[in-house]
């Protein structure tokens, strides 16, 4: 079965602040019983000072979901709400000492709760259009959702561009039977024809040639879109920089930042760092900052991790 | 006190004597059988017998009618490409859509290439209605591929029957006997099963061999084509160590078919008594008046499945679930879901499968563990008050977002 490490397996066997809290203040009810995990998680908070001082849990779910309710508990107790609401779904997971892919969604559930209990004690909306699907590509912990939705938004056409901007497909390589499907289903609907690579093999040349206008991945920089059209390089920059500034809150609430590192044409390269870096969030939040680069720039960005920039 | 394995539709252990018929054909008698020479001849010999063994358990009219495979799978497989390859002009196929996903997955594949797939619904307890099935039968469809006995629920299909109904209407029948086989007593050459998959480790040989059951006539296309081993109906050098072990255990099976449908039913009664006894809120899955003697699937409201087992395994019993969480996907098993099991209960299955090697003993060992443990599992759960459900449970829990 799982690979669970210890200390999962001891916050499942014995949890940790199990039940409600008897005089709670902040109540936050994720999931659903259909949907297999649900989480009740209720917090007792100091309205002087805003310290958790203590919190509960009660699950439905497997042994994951009751091991990271048990670990949101324990870790969010004793800290203000500000302090816990910087607790990401990957601290949870590495409060237990990591969790496998297939179960990355508890951790994420563990989150949300708490954010939701936190907004019930503030008397604030809380509200997620969090969806989840499937889990298509195993090596990164990406779901059929999220493989999706990137789609969508990028237009993408070929395994390698849902690679680039999810990470999904590229490991070991065996969910790219998976990938293609969504593909096509996805060309579809926007009236286009998924043409795989013939042999399967990264970079072959003919693919290169066949790959629709729509990335334009070496566009130069002299031909600027019409919305940003007139702009000089340092303006284009600088437009850039304003709307990384303005994601900024949001990546470092899940103790991350992004840098901007080269402008190549509608290429931009980012380096993604703190927490965000590496975690399965990273093709997740490059997707997010492309979104809103494409919406202010008014033309078509691709953003590409500085790591995979050609040497020049 | 030693571990109490519940889990043998998923796969069981190899009888000790079958290791000890097996291990020759690792050692001296390692030939290839098709050789002339002596080392080889004395393989082909002991893989006759085996095939003697096979045809008996099936009542199969021909050993010839026997071909060995790699596994219950590529028999599945085998049988359903055989039948479109043969009848190139039929696009549609008859299944179940509690299928096994060896055969579902295939299916659903084969959608994708063109192919018109039907699956037969089942009402609450898991049951098909011929009626649907009848109407669907036509010269378009190539192939029904129907199981014979559910893993999930052991519940029975009657496949005698409905092969009957496809031969009528000159429409190939595949069964998949694998959990059928050495459970339920059949004796093929009565019926109209024109193909039927079995798989060497559910009843006690190793994994990695199976039998593609193929009646005398049937047309027939192999899946692998190469050598002539299997009359070149299957190429490839035979797993004789296996082979001769899949032999030995139909021998087996054949011997200890009774105790399967007398002891084994019984201890599987009890635990099902025993469990319903302690446990509120929980009920078997499927149709319990037809299905496997082994068998039980008993539902558990309020709870997750996987959560259970792993409170189990820590006992030291082994069982399985139907869960979407043992699976790694998020949906509940898909027999569940057909059988409209409602969802308080369809994510709490927990599948508990015997064999001969179980004990009555063990049987009250589990009957004690199990109540402790949905009991603790509720005490964690949102949906479960102090003495039962919450009242409604979809409104006390207001989730954000579902
Ligand atoms: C009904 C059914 N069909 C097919 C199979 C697959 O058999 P094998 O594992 O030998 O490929 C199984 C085993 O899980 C099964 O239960
Ligand atoms: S599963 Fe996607 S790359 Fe391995």
């Amino acid at each position: 079965m799982w690979d669970y490490s210890e200390k999962v397996k001891e916050h499942f066997y014995n949890p940790k602040n199990a039940g409600a809290v008897a005089d709670a203040n902040g109540v936050g009810d994720v999931g659903s019983i259909s949907c297999g995990d649900a989480l009740r998680l209720t917090l007792k908070v100091d309205p002087e000072t805003e310290i958790i001082l203590d919190a509960g849990f009660q699950t439905f779910g497997c042994g994951s979901a009751i091991a990271s309710s048990s670990a949101l508990t324990e870790m969010v107790k004793g800290k203000t709400l500000d302090e816990a609401l910087l607790i990401s779904n990957q601290d949870i997971a590495d409060f237990l000492d990591g969790l496998p892919p297939e179960k990355m969604h508890c951790s994420v559930m563990g989150r949300e709760a708490l954010q939701a209990a936190v907004a019930n004690y503030r008397g604030e909306e809380w509200s997620d259009d969090h969806e989840e699907g499937a889990l298509v590509c195993k090596c990164f912990a990406i779901d059929e959702v999220m493989v999706r939705d990137t789609i969508k938004a990028n237009n993408l056409s070929s395994v390698e561009e849902v690679t680039n901007y999810t990470k999904a497909g590229g490991g070991c390589s065996s969910c790219h039977e998976a990938i293609e499907n969504l593909l096509t289903e996805e060309m579809a609907a926007r009236g286009e024809t998924f043409v795989p690579a013939a042999s399967g093999k990264k970079k072959a040349k003919k693919v290169e040639k066949k790959k629709p206008d729509l990335v334009e991945i070496e566009a130069p920089v002299a031909k600027p879109a019409a919305a940003s059209a007139g702009l000089t390089l340092v303006q284009r920059i600088r437009k850039i920089e304003d709307v990384l500034e303005a994601m900024r809150p949001a990546l470092r609430a899940d103790n991350g930042d992004v840098e901007l590192v080269d402008v190549d044409g509608k290429t931009v390269y980012v380096n993604l760092v703190g927490a965000c870096s590496g975690c399965q969030m990273a093709a997740m939040t490059l997707g997010g900052i492309q979104q809103k680069l494409i919406e202010a720039m008014g033309e078509f960005i691709k953003v590409i991790p500085a790591s995979e920039r050609p040497a020049a | 006190m030693s571990d109490i394995y519940l889990d043998n539709n998923a796969t069981t252990k190899v009888d000790p004597a079958i290791v000890e018929a097996m291990l020759p054909f690792f050692t001296e008698q390692f030939g290839n059988p098709s050789s002339l020479h002596s080392f080889g001849n004395k393989v082909g010999m002991a893989l006759k017998k085996a095939r003697g063994q096979v045809q008996k358990i099936l009542g199969a009219e021909h050993d010839s009618e026997i071909i060995f495979t790699s596994c219950g799978s590529e028999s599945d497989s085998t049988a359903i490409l055989s039948a479109l390859k043969a009848n190139p002009e039929r696009k549609e196929i008859i299944t179940t859509v509690v299928e096994h996903p060896a055969v579902l997955n295939l299916c659903e594949y084969l959608e994708t290439e063109g192919y018109t797939v039907h699956k037969l619904k089942v009402d609450s307890k898991g049951r098909l209605d011929l009626d649907e099935y009848a109407k669907l039968l036509s010269d378009d469809v190539a192939v029904v591929s129907v199981m014979w006995a559910n893993n999930e629920t052991g519940t029975i299909f009657p496949v005698e029957k409905m092969a009957e109904m496809a031969d009528e209407a000159g429409v190939l029948f595949h069964t998949d006997a694998v959990q059928a086989v050495g459970k339920i007593p059949m004796n093929l050459q009565d019926t109209a099963i024109h193909m039927l998959s079995l798989s060497g480790h559910k009843l006690h040989a190793p994994k990695g061999v199976g039998v593609l059951y193929l009646k005398r006539g049937t047309r027939f296309r192999p899946l692998l084509r190469g050598g002539h081993q299997e009359r070149g109906r299957r190429a490839g050098t035979e797993n004789s160590a296996s082979i001769i072990g899949l032999g030995l255990a139909c021998e087996q099976a054949m011997e200890h078919m009774e105790f399967e449908n007398v002891q084994v039913k019984a201890m599987r009664d009890r635990l099902q008594e025993g469990i319903l006894a302690a446990v509120p809120n929980a009920f078997p899955t499927g149709d319990v008046d037809n299905r496997l003697p082994n068998t039980l699937n008993i539902a558990f409201e309020y709870i997750e499945g996987e959560a259970i087992l792993l409170l189990m395994n820590k006992m030291g019993i082994a069982a399985s679930s139907g869960s979407a969480c043992t699976s790694g996907s998020l949906e509940p098993s898909h027999v569940m879901k057909a059988m409209g099991i409602p969802y308080t209960a369809a994510h709490g299955t927990v599948r508990f499968s015997l064999s001969r090697y179980n004990t009555m003993e063990e049987i009250e060992r589990v009957i004690e563990a199990v109540p402790p443990i949905v009991a603790k599992l509720r005490k964690l759960s949102p949906y479960w008050g102090e003495n039962g459900p919450v009242e409604n449970p979809e409104q006390a829990f207001a989730p954000v977002y579902a």
